[in-house]
């Protein structure tokens, strides 16, 4: 069947059964493989995008139940002239990836909950960050989300 | 491509005039292939791994992959700091996958510290054929053991980087018609002071290419590195935070077909039979192809293919594992170590003697770990296409020669046909290395039974029952204490599959020691899990250490300085993180300090961690002090992530990671019943590097093996429990 959806400011009409998880479709009809599989359970959030504004893990969501709704992927959230989001541009400040495969899961988890809230305590970046990082980039994850929202923070990782 | 070759040998360094350049090691046949590979026309190509293009561009080619430890980044420091290049100018590629671009350095620095009598521990997952070839140097594309920046980088890439900057300024002596002494090098050129001349890296490089390369140039001494001991950020970071770095998940092809897999649920079972019809009734699946010990699904996507897959009911055999379990296996290991009938044995002194001297106090005790899972991100995905005979492979693996020969062999034909092109990889922790990747054979048959480039995908739940996990193990210790307080002799004796004497360096300076292996195989593919078996003996003798330190009535940390010799390296890392730490300082009531150190990888890492437990008897990590001697730190912001990224694994591993068998599968399945530590359990991490002028030690697995041991030890520190089998969990419930 013919969904008709909102990816990244642009609307698309994708034909797919609607039980589909979105995170297939993104990835294999719309070709943005910057969300990532991990699980297929919902438990690992490397397939985070936001859904209406909302924190959303794709590979659980059938893309049926998406229909109307505008959908951003981490190849939406820079500004239209290419200037990184300021959550990207603190992931690279504070050199937070390692392996990078979970990164833009976590970045969306980030941008939304700095949405939400505006200047997260540490104790929000605990509650709200639940994504899992293989490579333990953790404690500068933490850095960068404070640096982006204008809260020093010691550099992690280093004396 | 049009570049022309002509090969120059003069005292063993080769040299391909337009193109390429080559010192010491380097075969000139395989220069030459490397120069076709990837010269163009008026570029410079500097050793296989080198080139400079006429707009000053620095290309270096990495035999490495990466899998996110930053390394990639340190090599191109290394080869630009002797090259004085311009860092702006700076272009990392992979190597192209051909024994052009093998990485002789690697072999040859482990041939110092291991070759040709015994196989790098990090290598054992390569078959027993390939390691013959290895021994007489055949050429390897290995990422591991931590070795990419201290082999290739301090043997390869520096050598690289100075022999091609003499060379550009004997090229431009000759041009300005002065002495190369009178010539000094900087961001890409080369610059005569006296005359306020200066000509570009990209003006001589071709010309360059026409003097002869010195074999063993002359290196930087430390007080002129411009790039090596910065913290130069990462080149490999921009495109993961957009969402534009490639992994073998994202290969995208014309007509591309997916692939899932079900293999065996107990290793070493075949597949008995299956009924394809179930699956060839959803709408998308195209093809069921069924394994010696799987069946697969092939699709036009992903779920089309999972949801075939989960229809069908393959009856599979168990291959005689079916009574095997967790608990079976511990018991066996257990009643193994008691039998004083080891298989392998190293150490010093008369063990016997000294535990039977009068007078000496013994203390013993039983540790126990579980089968442990990489659970690295990206689950394995990988791409394969046969046409005309050819067959052409996309993927992340940790060795792309050996990803290609394997390729290969499994389609029965000859590696000039296969084409491997590497990606970056989601996470490795070992897991792609050599010998543990039956995708590779998988994919390969799979793909045989299409016409279109079929991309298999490993689900979560594949990913985690078919792992090649760290060994279950078991270990006995005994050590005898005399009436000083000192240890007069030790022994471990330790049950699993392999003998891991050589990643079990004993630091402590005692009159008698004896590390015994007791051989147990299970039907698991024991494979090598970051750090390796460092992880498992580690933890032993550390926690053991502090028992012993408890039995004497002595601190922990004053207990281990006095079995560490004066003036040594480990007295000096030991020392630096206690005070670091505050160690010995007043605490918040409930926590506790553990300390540990390991050796491994030629690093020295002693940690103290902060921790105290919760009503529910599950252990916290509030902040881990690191101190580590790696010799020369090419990059401190790097190499510190790679330590606390290993303090982080090595907690998650120890709190709660445990596979375990039953009826001989795997009971885990997804990081449900396999929970992985999340940010609101990490701890804070300070990490401080020693200077020191030892031989480079690796960074990407030595941060691991000190972190369960410290925790033990903080764990008993704030409980009074001692915690001896992992993972920790809620054992030290009140």
């Amino acid at each position: 069947m013919a969904i008709d959806m909102q990816v990244n400011g642009k609307s698309f009409s994708i034909e797919a059964d609607s039980d589909t998880p979105l995170l297939w479709v993104l990835r294999e009809e719309l070709g943005l493989t910057g969300t990532k599989f991990g699980c297929g359970i919902g438990a690992c959030g490397a397939c985070s995008v936001h859904v209406d504004g909302a924190i959303t893990r794709s590979c659980r969501i059938p893309v049926g139940s998406v229909a109307g709704k505008a959908i951003t992927t981490i190849e939406g959230i820079a500004a239209p002239n290419g200037t990184l989001h300021p959550v990207q541009q603190a992931w690279i400040d504070a050199q937070v990836p390692q392996c990078g495969y979970c990164q833009s899961g976590q970045i969306m988890a980030a941008v939304a909950l700095i949405k939400k809230i505006g200047r997260p305590s540490a104790a929000h970046i605990d509650e709200a960050m639940t994504n899992i990082c293989r490579c333990g980039t953790y404690p500068r994850i933490r850095t960068a989300i404070l640096a982006a929202t204008g809260q020093s923070v010691a550099a992690q990782g280093d004396a | 491509m049009g570049v022309k070759r002509r090969v120059f040998l003069i005292g063993g360094a080769a040299l391909i005039g337009g193109g390429l350049f080559a010192v010491s090691w380097s075969e000139r046949a395989a220069t030459r292939r490397a120069a076709k590979l990837v010269g163009k026309d008026k570029a410079g190509v500097f050793e296989t791994w080198i080139r400079i293009s006429e707009d000053d561009t620095v290309t270096i080619f990495s035999p490495h992959v990466d899998m996110g430890q930053g390394s990639i980044t340190g090599l191109a420091q290394m080869a630009a700091d002797e090259l004085d290049a311009d860092w702006a100018k700076i272009v990392v590629e992979s190597a192209p996958v051909n024994v052009a671009f093998a990485n002789t350095p690697l072999v040859k620095g482990f041939g110092g510290e291991l070759l040709p009598f015994s196989i790098p521990p990090f290598l054992k997952g390569i078959t027993g054929s390939t390691f013959a070839l290895l021994a007489r140097n055949i050429p390897l594309q290995v990422t591991g053991g931590s070795s990419t920046v201290r082999a290739t980088g301090q043997l390869g890439m520096r050598v690289a980087g100075a022999a091609a900057r003499q060379a550009l300024i004997a090229t431009a002596a000759k041009r300005l018609g002065v002495l190369d002494a009178e010539l000094t090098t900087a961001n890409s050129k080369v610059i005569h002071a006296k005359s306020g001349r200066s000509l570009r890296y990209g003006e001589l490089a071709a010309d360059a290419a026409e003097m002869t390369l010195v074999a063993e140039p002359k290196l930087k001494e430390a007080s002129d590195y411009r790039f090596i001991g910065k913290p130069i950020p990462r080149l490999d970071i921009p495109p993961k935070v957009d969402g534009t770095a490639r992994y073998g998940m994202d290969v995208k092809l014309p007509d591309l077909r997916v692939a899932t897999i079900m293999a065996a649920p107990v290793r070493g079972g075949k597949l008995d039979s299956v009924d394809a019809a179930p699956a060839l009734g959803v709408k998308g699946v195209e093809k069921v192809v069924k394994l010696d010990n799987a069946v697969a699904v092939i699709a036009k996507g992903y779920w089309q293919a999972l949801t075939g897959l989960r229809a069908l009911s393959p009856q599979f055999s168990d291959g005689g594992h079916g009574a095997l379990s967790s608990a079976s296996i511990a018991a066996a290991q257990a009643a193994k170590i008691k039998t004083d009938n080891p298989d392998n044995k190293s150490g010093h002194g008369d063990v016997p003697a000294a535990l039977a001297a009068s007078g000496v106090k013994l203390v013993e005790a039983d540790y126990a770990v579980p089968f442990i899972h990489h659970a690295m991100m990206e689950p394995f995905a990988l791409t394969a296409h046969f046409k005309d005979g050819k067959l052409e492979l996309w993927g992340g693996l940790q060795d792309p020669l050996y990803t290609r020969k394997a390729a290969a062999e499994a389609a029965g034909i000859s590696t000039d046909h296969v084409t491997f092109h590497p990606m970056i990889m989601g996470g490795a922790f070992g897991r792609r290395l050599p010998g543990f990747c039956e995708i590779i054979g998988q994919v390969v048959r799979i793909a045989k039974q299409t016409p279109y480039p079929v991309k298999l995908i490993w689900s979560r739940e594949e990913e985690v029952q078919h792992g090649a996990y760290r060994p279950q193990a078991s270990a006995h210790l005994k050590a005898a204490l005399d009436k000083d307080g000192r240890i007069a002799g030790w022994t471990t004796d330790y049950a699993q599959s392999e003998d891991a004497a050589r990643e079990t360096r004993f630091v402590y300076d005692i009159p008698a020691f004896a590390l015994r292996h007791y051989e147990f195989a299970t039907n698991q593919h024991d494979g090598p899990w970051r750090s390796v078996n460092s992880n498992q003996n580690g933890f032993y003798s550390e926690s053991f250490m502090d028992e012993l330190a408890h039995a004497a009535g002595e601190d922990p940390y004053k207990f281990r300085r006095k079995h560490l010799t004066p003036g040594s390296r480990h007295l000096a890392v030991l020392d630096n993180v206690a005070k670091r730490s505050g160690w010995g300082t007043p605490l918040t009531t409930g926590r506790g300090r553990g300390i540990a150190m390991v050796e491994s990888f030629n690093t020295i890492v002693a940690h103290v961690i902060e921790a105290s437990v919760g009503d529910d008897g599950r252990p916290r990590a509030h902040k881990v002090w690191s101190s580590v001697d790696c010799g020369l730190v090419v990059n401190p912001d790097g190499a510190a992530a790679q330590i606390m990224g290993g303090i982080i694994m090595g907690l998650s591993s120890c709190v709660d990671e445990a596979i375990t068998l039953d009826k001989g599968a795997v009971l885990q399945s997804n990081f449900h019943d396999y929970p992985l530590l999340k940010l609101a359990e990490a701890p804070d991490v300070e990490v401080h590097f020693l200077e020191s002028n030892a031989s480079m030690g690796g960074l990407g697995e030595p941060g691991v093996p000190p972190t369960a041991p410290a925790l033990a030890n903080a764990i008993f520190a704030a409980t009074g429990k001692r915690i001896r089998q992992l993972p920790f969990r809620s054992q030290a419930k009140a």
